[in-house]
């Protein structure tokens, strides 16, 4: 088993308010793991926590270690900035920039630097194409990305993340917002997406997680609960709590 | 059951819509009426001629030349020195202060506070600063200087709210990307605050450029027959020259008041079709 990330006794603090007590988890490298369990149970926190998204918020505090390929990314030769292009992340509701759409996908390597012209052409086709939205846009790619519809406008998001050259995707609820037929379609791109790349995903619905997932995580108060292969998650849970919450006892 | 006050709303609804109808009038009442007077006194008066003429004790030879060229010249650094000031603030304030901290706070209540201040408490202290203090004389560079410091806490509030309306969803976007909070400040938060960051502007800058008292005293002429060469020159501007033309006795001059008062409008009125081109621009990229 190939680990991309491990979390080790991981405490997540909002001033005085814990919100992640003692996780300890380690993510399989090119395989969706997915975060379940009700609201505010700390499941969101966790993944800001993974690209540090978290260090924005004022008076949040962070015990314990995260590492990606084994370096700590706490560790203060870690560059947060690269630690972002490594982790990508994707929001629960789509958020493109009120700019075209090639101006989006290419928001991040514009930025980054040292990208000519036709670099940067081929980035916009390989990352819409990833992101299962190129044939869809091909033709106007100049258009305001807010023109797309919700479920376009998140695999742009997506596309956005890819043109990043990320490992590790986090998405939170990405499909939340969207209409059934659009989450369809982000769930099949998952299944080429994890060819290349690791994904967590915190997701709402349990049956989305048990349709996408190789490993499945269950949090409860900040508390993890339970944690596996989401097959034998979702069969034979051995925690009660766990059990109780797929079968929708609670939630 | 059904309902009673139905009339009596109905009422309260077409009185209350009369209310708001009368305040809109009023104000396009005072404006028309203050347009007529002007044109009819001042439109004869105005020609080619009246425009690139130089002062003069005789109505007839008068002309606005120097006054507009100092206007030109003053509004012009005032903009160069208020916008990247005001806007450098507002995003300092938004972006990277810490907004808890009790002297962030005050500094906040200070600029709203300034917002209100009388120009003329602006041309005192443009005297004292500019004029005496930095030894910048009576020249254009202290009375841009002065409007500068005039129409900065405006500039400013007006900046600040437009950042804050930029959604915290594309900040966010942004900086999980893995660019800079600079990239971030440039790439999305100024594209998406700028229609706002230019209306606020707009209105400040036109605000400058119908100020006379502050430049009074900070010792715009009220008599200028060269044109201004430099930042370091002497100068008035179109509000002082149409102020010294009305306080004259004789009629003609109070006509030329008039034709000046065009010539200021139009000045006016085309800085500010620059500048809601401009905004009007960005808008539509956003929507």
């Amino acid at each position: 088993m190939d680990i991309k990330m491990k979390i080790e006794n991981l405490n997540f603090f909002y001033g005085e308010l814990q919100a992640l007590k003692d996780i300890n988890i380690e993510i399989e490298s090119k395989k969706i793991t997915a975060l379940i369990g009700p609201s505010g149970c700390g499941k969101s926190t966790f993944i800001t926590s993974l690209n540090r998204m978290s260090d924005l918020i004022e008076g949040t505090k962070v015990e314990g270690k995260i590492t990606l390929d084994g370096e700590d990314i706490h560790n203060s030769e870690v560059d947060v900035i690269e630690l972002r292009k490594q982790v990508g992340m994707l929001f629960q509701k789509p958020n493109p920039f009120p700019k075209s759409i090639y101006d989006n996908v290419i928001y991040g390597p514009k930025r980054y630097g040292g990208k000519r012209k036709v670099e940067l052409d081929e980035v916009v086709e390989k990352s819409l194409r990833g992101a299962a939205l190129w044939d869809e846009v091909k033709d106007k790619l100049h258009q305001s990305a807010l023109m797309l519809s919700g479920g376009q406008q998140q695999r742009l998001c997506i596309a956005r993340c890819l043109a990043a050259q990320p490992e590790v995707l986090l998405m939170d609820e990405p499909t939340s917002a969207l209409d059934p037929l659009s989450t369809l379609k982000i769930e099949e791109l998952f299944d080429e997406l994890k060819k290349n790349y690791t994904i967590i995903i915190v997701t709402h619905s349990m049956q989305q997680a048990a349709r996408i997932s190789d490993n499945t995580a269950f949090f409860l108060n900040g508390e993890l609960i339970e944690f596996g292969k989401t097959t034998s998650l979702y069969m034979k849970p051995v925690n009660s709590l766990t059990e109780e919450y797929i079968t929708g006892r609670f939630g | 059951m059904r309902d009673n006050n139905i009339s009596s709303r109905k009422l309260k609804n077409a009185v209350f819509h009369g209310i708001v109808l009368g305040a809109t009038g009023f104000g396009i009442v005072a404006l028309i009426l203050l347009l007529m007077q002007v044109f009819r006194t001042g439109l004869m008066w105005l020609d080619w001629d009246f425009i690139l003429s130089m002062p003069s004790r005789f109505p007839e030879k008068a002309g606005i030349l120097s006054a507009l060229a100092g206007s030109i010249w003053t509004i012009g650094l005032t903009i160069l020195f208020s916008l990247p000031l005001g806007i450098g603030t507002a995003i300092y304030l938004e972006e990277y202060s810490n907004k808890k901290s009790w002297y962030n706070k005050l500094l906040q209540l200070n600029i709203s506070n300034l917002a209100g201040v009388p120009s003329i408490v602006y041309g005192m202290l443009g005297l004292a600063l500019f004029v005496r203090f930095l030894n910048f004389e009576r020249s254009i560079l202290s009375g841009a200087l002065t409007l500068t410091l005039l129409i900065m806490p405006v500039i400013i509030v007006a900046s600040q709210e437009a950042i804050k309306s930029v959604p915290n969803t594309l900040r966010q976007g942004s900086l999980a990307l893995g660019v800079t909070k600079w990239q971030t400040i440039t790439g999305v938060v100024l594209p998406y605050a700028l229609p706002g960051i230019l209306t606020g502007s707009i209105l400040a800058i036109s605000r400058a450029m119908g100020e006379a008292a502050p430049l009074i005293m900070v010792g715009a002429a009220g008599y200028v027959a060269f044109l201004p060469s430099g930042p370091m020159d002497s100068f008035t501007v179109l509000p002082i020259q149409i102020f010294n033309w009305t306080s004259r006795p004789q009629a003609e001059f109070q006509n030329i008041a008039s034709a000046g008062i065009i010539v200021l409008m139009i000045l006016l009125l085309s800085a500010n079709a620059v500048a809601i081109i401009l905004r009007n621009k960005y808008q539509n990229r956003m929507d």
